[in-house]
C-alpha cells in the first residue's frame, strides 16, 4: 500500500502531513491490530528533502545515487554520429569526426550503447546524489538528496523507490516535490492513493487543479487534505465538490501550529488531537483501496 | 566556399537578428563574398535540452565555418569550439543583412569564452 503526499503549489503542508500521518499510525490501536509493520516514510523531494528535520532519523544505511552514461572508446568510434541522432536529450554531439559529451544532459537511457555499430560506448556511473535509510521515531525512513547542481531529479527518486523497497504488507508513505512536473510524476506513478494537501486560496486552487490533472492522466484515487483553512475563499471547496474529490481533512490556520512547525515540530506534538484524525484517515484510504482491489480482482 | 550561420527571427536577409543561438526560430547560412543565402528552420528549437549543442550540431553539417548570434552558452561554446567553427556576437546589429556587412568589414566582435563556474 503506497500513499504518496502531492500539491501543486509548494509551501502548502505536505511533509507536515506526510510526517504525521506516518507518526499517527505507530500509536492507532486498530492500525497496529491490523498491521505487521510501522509505516515507511520516504521522503522524494530529493531537491529540498526536509521531513529529516522533523523525524531526526538514525541514519543506518546510504548508498550512492547515480545514472549509468556513456563512454566513447575513440580507438573504435568511427565518428558516424548514430549515437548523437538516437540521444533524445543532446547529450552526445559529434563534430569533426569526434564526440563530444555532456554527461549533465545524459537520462541514461543506454540507447546510444545499444546502437553503435563499432561498440565503441560503454556505460559508467555518473554519481548524481545520495541515498539514505534508517528507523525515525519508530518508523521506517528513507530520503534521497540531489547534489547541488544536478539538474535531474527523476533518477534519484526512481533509485530511492527501488533501494527503499517496503515489505510486502507494508504502508508506504511518500512525501512528493511540489509541482506537476517529472519529479511528481515519478513520485506519485505508482501510488494506490494520491493525498492533495492544498490551501484554500485562489493560488492553492490553481495549483490543485494541475495537480489533479496528472493524478487523473496516470488513473489514479485521490482526495485532498485542505491545510490553513480559513483563511482565502470557498473556490477549493467549490472545486473539490463539482469535481467529486473528497475532502479528507481540514487543518485550521492556526498560530501555535505554525509556530510549532517553525521550531521542527510535528503537527502531532502541537496538536495532538490531529492523531486519530490522521490514523482514521489512512485507515479509510487503506480500507477503500483494498476494497476497490478486491472488486478488480 | 566560406559561409557563416546567423540566427534569425524570419527566413530572409534581412532579417531582424535572434539573439539566442540554441533556440533561434531560422538559421541563415551566407556566402560573405556573393552574399548568397539560405534560410533553414533550426531544428533543435524546441528541444527539451541541448538546444545549442544541436543547433551546433546543425551549422556544422550545414558547412558553416563561422556562426553569429546573441551570445553563446558553454555548452554551445564547447561543441562549436570542437566544430572548429569561428563565434561572433551581433553586438549592436539590429539585422543579418547589417551584420553580414560588418562581418565583411571584419568589425564583429568575437564570442568570449565563457565563464567557469
Amino acid at each position: 500500500m503506497r500513499i504518496a503526499v502531492a500539491s501543486g503549489k509548494g509551501g502548502t503542508g505536505k511533509t507536515t502531513v506526510a510526517v504525521s500521518l506516518a507518526l499517527s499510525l505507530l500509536t492507532d490501536a486498530a492500525w497496529k491490530r491490523d498491521q505487521r509493520h510501522p509505516p515507511l516514510l520516504l521522503d522524494c523531494d530529493v531537491e529540498a528533502p526536509d521531513a529529516h528535520l522533523f523525524l531526526h532519523p538514525t541514519i543506518e544505511r546510504r548508498e550512492q545515487a547515480s545514472i549509468l552514461v556513456p563512454r566513447v572508446d575513440e580507438g573504435r568510434c568511427t565518428g558516424c554520429g548514430e549515437c548523437a541522432e538516437v540521444c533524445m536529450f543532446n547529450a552526445l554531439a559529434v563534430l569533426g569526426e569526434r564526440v563530444l559529451l555532456f554527461p549533465e544532459l545524459c537520462h541514461g537511457c543506454g540507447s546510444c550503447s545499444l546502437i553503435c555499430s563499432e561498440d565503441a560506448i560503454s556505460e559508467v556511473p555518473r554519481v548524481m546524489g545520495l541515498l539514505e535509510a534508517g528507523p525515525a521515531d519508530g518508523l521506517h525512513f528513507a530520503h534521497g538528496v540531489l547534489n547541488v547542481s544536478e539538474p535531474m531529479p527523476v533518477p534519484v527518486i526512481r533509485q530511492l523507490k527501488a533501494w527503499a523497497r517496503p515489505q510486502p504488507d507494508q504502508l508506504t508513505i511518500v512525501d512528493a516535490a511540489p509541482g506537476t512536473s517529472c519529479p511528481m510524476v515519478e513520485t506519485v506513478r505508482d501510488a494506490d492513493f494520491v493525498l492533495l494537501v492544498t490551501e484554500p486560496t485562489p493560488f492553492g486552487l490553481h495549483d490543485l487543479k494541475l495537480a489533479l490533472e496528472v493524478v487523473r492522466d496516470l488513473g489514479l484515487a485521490a482526495g485532498v487534505v485542505i491545510n490553513r483553512d480559513g483563511i482565502g475563499d470557498r473556490g477549493v471547496e467549490a472545486f473539490c465538490a463539482s469535481e467529486n474529490l473528497p475532502i479528507l481533512l481540514r487543518i485550521p490556520f492556526d498560530r501555535a501550529i505554525a509556530e510549532g512547525l517553525a521550531q521542527g515540530r510535528t503537527l502531532l506534538e502541537v496538536r495532538p488531537e490531529y492523531c486519530s484524525l490522521l490514523a482514521q484517515m489512512a485507515r479509510r484510504i487503506n480500507d477503500a483501496v483494498l476494497a476497490v482491489r478486491s472488486v478488480e480482482a | 566556399m566560406h559561409r557563416i550561420a546567423l540566427t534569425v527571427a524570419t527566413p530572409d536577409l534581412d532579417a531582424e537578428v535572434d539573439p539566442r543561438f540554441g533556440r533561434a526560430d531560422f538559421i541563415l547560412l551566407v556566402e560573405p563574398e556573393t552574399m548568397a543565402w539560405e534560410a533553414l528552420a533550426n531544428p533543435a528549437r524546441e528541444a527539451p535540452g541541448g538546444a545549442g549543442i544541436q543547433a551546433a550540431e546543425f551549422v556544422a553539417q550545414r558547412g558553416a565555418h563561422a556562426v553569429c548570434s546573441g551570445d553563446f552558452g558553454p555548452k554551445a561554446y564547447q561543441a562549436l569550439e570542437a566544430a572548429g567553427i569561428a563565434m561572433y556576437r551581433y553586438g549592436s546589429c539590429r539585422t543579418a543583412r547589417e551584420a553580414m556587412e560588418r562581418f565583411r568589414a571584419g568589425e564583429l566582435p568575437a564570442a568570449d569564452p565563457p565563464r567557469r563556474r
